[in-house]
């Protein structure tokens, strides 16, 4: 798949005595067993670009840094190792900042290498001197302004293990080009000094006798799966509660797969787009225990309103989520997968035939649905590409209408196969997120689902996935709107259209070709199957150009603002009132 | 500074933090004021006793439940050691300030006077000014500053709160 860089014909310099700041920081990568770098060079970080044409590390160029970020990002999702970024100093390091709030929004761990300029120059507007320390500071779970040639080592065995550990989270580290290109005289071999940071572990014993026993009071209990159960690992742990209990599972969009999609006691995703079947168990029930999920706002839409008389239990690592949105009654701090594992120690077997009965009966009168009288529908598309995969697929998609349908018609198995920005909703990551997906599961089919909007922010990286020849599938669902806005505003602005429109929208079949990608256009109900089923077993990258109808809606819809009661299922004939909710 | 007499007492809250002596370590943590809507009031920086961590002293204002959730994010800062909000009851607190006075001859001897009797000390005095160095609580400083505005005050500095918890525990 990756051939050796072609740049690759210089003789190796004669060996030298002493190591450079470049040739230590390699090394380290190196030992911390990095396989991939994305990045994109520049004068600051020369010194480390060229270190790499000896390493076994693979280097992917990018076409711009913010693909990097979201090709490192997409990588660490798809195997849970720290994707890393390497770029240079200013505009290649501000380039990353969008990259580095998506990775840190959804937890991701993400290694990210800045040059900078010399040291005796910080401060001092020197070219291409940006503080992006500073800038990213709100954004990162740590960073580092090196200082110290010999202390790199340290720093990058602290990054490694912070990014990567408790609640993961990008980390950045801000290396002057002196650094980098000085003479490294310390050793390898360093240890941490990190007194402030401790990882919660398998929680206290007593809180989780604790809600062991509100689970065995409960009649009704649901489970809510997030994004924190699949980082720990926890489907084992989750799927043996869910089955000990009897409980019907819900999971927010980064929490699918957790827990089978398929199984009948999974209700798929709940919140803002989730299925109508989930929202009325969350109405319900007596009792909701949110599994890593911080009840974020596109969940419970208005905490005062949420899930009023049922007991609130949160298990989560990051204690600052504890009582940040929603009070629980009861929380345990720890790591998912082990608490869960002591918990179903401690929960009765349950009876809940009758909830399981009422939670069926929303199942078959709320049913997601779509039809194509009016034409070929993108749920049509993306139901076709679950029904052709089946779950075995790693689903990644960009931000916006496409990213609700295939959130509810691509039912995922396992945490890591489906990839979607959740707190950011960055539109622009889903292609690179495949690739970088694709670099870390090379054998798996991975399947990018985008918009025409989205996909045209980062299109550019069509030449690292024609280069490489990875194998990446990517579904353009052509609407040719900002359909999600557009959505909002033929809902709640009486259809003023205003800024989403996207004519002009580029040949997406010529454009792939441009770049040496087969390219394949859909734009008949009848086609569906057929074209994408070959399209999806061809070997080399493939963009599949899906032209459907302009005027979909994404239902149902809770209004931002709104608690699940007000869930609007089949399309208004009304006028709806303005959304208060936050976005 | 703002006023302490503008605060309302309740809103008012003083968070003692343990960080490492790094860089970049106060705009971390000021960040997390400020994202919040923290209006920090008082801020105070100085060593420990082991060299490798300081000590910050914040006094600032707002709702407690956003202020829980501060001092949770700033605790998850990897250079934290420990935060925590002392109130006066578990915690020894004093304020030290600076007050410059325009001296004239009538005034002086008044000056001298309350000086004495709220135990503060004269630090320097020349023909135009008079400058008082007064250590105790924050409600002294606050009460004696009340006194001296008739006297002109021209400038005044505060070093904000310190605190240590009272007995074993540690601050
Ligand atoms: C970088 C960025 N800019 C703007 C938005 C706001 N936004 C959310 S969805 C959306 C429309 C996306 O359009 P498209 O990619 O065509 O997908 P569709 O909704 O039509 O499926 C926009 C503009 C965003 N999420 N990210």
């Amino acid at each position: 798949m990756l051939k050796k860089s072609k740049t690759k014909t210089r003789k190796k310099p004669s060996p030298k005595k002493q190591m450079t700041g470049a040739e230590a920081l390699v090394k380290c990568l190196e030992n911390h067993g990095v396989e991939y770098i994305f990045g994109l060079s520049g004068g600051s970080v020369i010194p480390i670009f060229d270190v790499l044409v000896d390493s076994k590390i693979k280097l992917i160029l990018v076409r711009h840094e913010q693909g990097a970020t979201h090709m490192a990002d997409g990588y660490a999702r798809a195997t849970g190792k720290p994707g890393v970024v390497l770029v240079t100093s200013g505009p290649g390091s501000t380039n990353t900042v969008t990259g580095i709030m998506t990775a840190h929004m959804d937890s991701v761990p993400m290694i990210v290498l800045t040059g900078q300029t010399i040291s005796p120059m910080l401060g001092k507007d020197a070219f291409q001197e940006a503080d992006i320390a500073g800038i990213s500071m709100p954004v990162v779970k740590h960073s580092y302004l090196v200082k110290k040639t010999n202390d790199l080592p340290r720093i990058l065995k602290e990054a490694f293990y912070i990014t990567n550990t408790g609640r993961p989270g990008p980390v950045l580290i801000d290396l002057p080009k002196d650094i980098t290109s000085g003479p490294f005289t310390g050793s390898l071999n360093q240890k941490m000094d990190i007194p402030g940071y401790s990882v919660p572990g398998k929680g206290n014993q007593k809180d989780i006798l604790k809600i062991a026993q509100l689970f065995n009071a409960s009649k009704k209990p649901l489970l809510l799966v997030g994004h924190g159960a699949a980082i720990s690992k926890a489907e084992n742990a989750v799927r043996a509660l869910a089955r000990k209990l009897k409980a019907p599972v819900v999971n927010t969009l980064l929490g699918k797969g957790v827990f089978p999609e398929s199984s009948p006691l999974n209700l798929g995703m709940l919140g803002m787009h989730g299925t109508a079947y989930a929202n009325k168990a969350l109405i319900n029930c007596d009792l909701i225990c949110s599994i890593g999920s911080r009840w974020d706002d596109r969940i419970n839409g208005n905490n005062n309103e949420f899930c009023i008389g049922a007991v609130k239990i949160h298990i989560d690592i990051d204690p600052a989520e504890i009582g940040k949105v929603v009070q629980p009654d009861a929380h345990v701090i720890g790591d998912a997968r082990l608490v869960v594992e002591e918990l179903v120690k401690h929960v009765e077997p349950k009876d809940t035939s009758k909830w399981l009965q009422e939670v069926g009966f929303y199942r078959k009168e709320f049913p997601l649905k779509y039809s194509n009288d009016k034409g070929l529908t993108a749920q049509k598309v993306i139901d076709e590409l679950y029904q052709i995969t089946k779950g075995s697929a790693t689903i990644v998609t960009d931000v916006g209408q496409h990213q609700m349908w295939a959130a509810q018609f691509c039912l995922a198995e396992r945490g890591d196969k489906w990839i979607s920005s959740g707190g950011a909703g960055t539109m622009g990551f889903g292609f690179p997120a495949a690739i970088g997906a694709q670099f870390g599961k090379p054998k798996e089919l991975v399947v990018a689902v985008c918009g025409d909007g989205g996909f045209q922010m980062t299109l550019s990286e069509l030449a690292t996935a024609s280069i490489h020849k990875l194998p990446v599938k990517v579904i353009i669902i052509d609407n040719k709107y900002l359909g999600m806005v557009r959505q909002w505003q033929e809902l709640f602005f009486d259809n003023r259209l205003s800024g989403v429109d996207l004519e002009g929208n580029p040949d997406f079949v010529k454009l792939a070709e441009a770049y040496g990608i087969k390219g394949v256009h859909i734009d008949k109900v009848e086609d569906v199957h057929k074209k994408l089923k070959a399209a999806l077993a061809y070997k080399g990258p493939v963009v599949i150009h899906a032209e459907v109808i302009k005027e979909g809606n994404v239902f149902p819809m809770v209004p931002a603002g709104k608690s699940a009661h007000h869930i609007i299922i089949e399309p208004p004939t009304t006028q709806l009132e303005k959304p208060t909710g936050s976005t | 500074m703002a006023k302490a007499n503008n605060i309302k007492k309740k809103d008012t809250h003083t968070i003692s933090m343990l960080v490492a002596n790094k860089p970049g370590v106060l705009v971390r943590v000021a960040l997390v004021f400020a994202r919040r809507g923290y209006n920090i009031d008082a801020l105070v920086v100085s060593p420990s006793v082991n060299p490798r961590y300081s000590r910050m002293t914040i006094t600032a204002k707002g709702d407690p439940d956003t202020l829980d959730q501060i001092i949770k994010q700033a605790s998850k800062l990897i250079d934290m050691i420990h935060a925590e909000e002392h109130s006066d009851i578990d915690a020894v607190h004093c304020e030290l300030a600076l007050l410059k006075l325009k001296a004239t001859a009538a005034n002086k001897t008044v000056i001298a006077k309350l000086a004495r009797k709220f135990h503060v000390r004269i630090v320097n005095e020349s023909k135009e000014a008079v400058i008082i160095e007064q250590t105790g609580t924050t409600e002294e400083l606050d009460e004696f500053e009340g006194l001296l505005k008739k006297h002109n005050i021209i400038e005044m500095v505060r070093s904000g709160k310190l605190v240590m918890a009272k007995g074993k525990e540690s601050t």
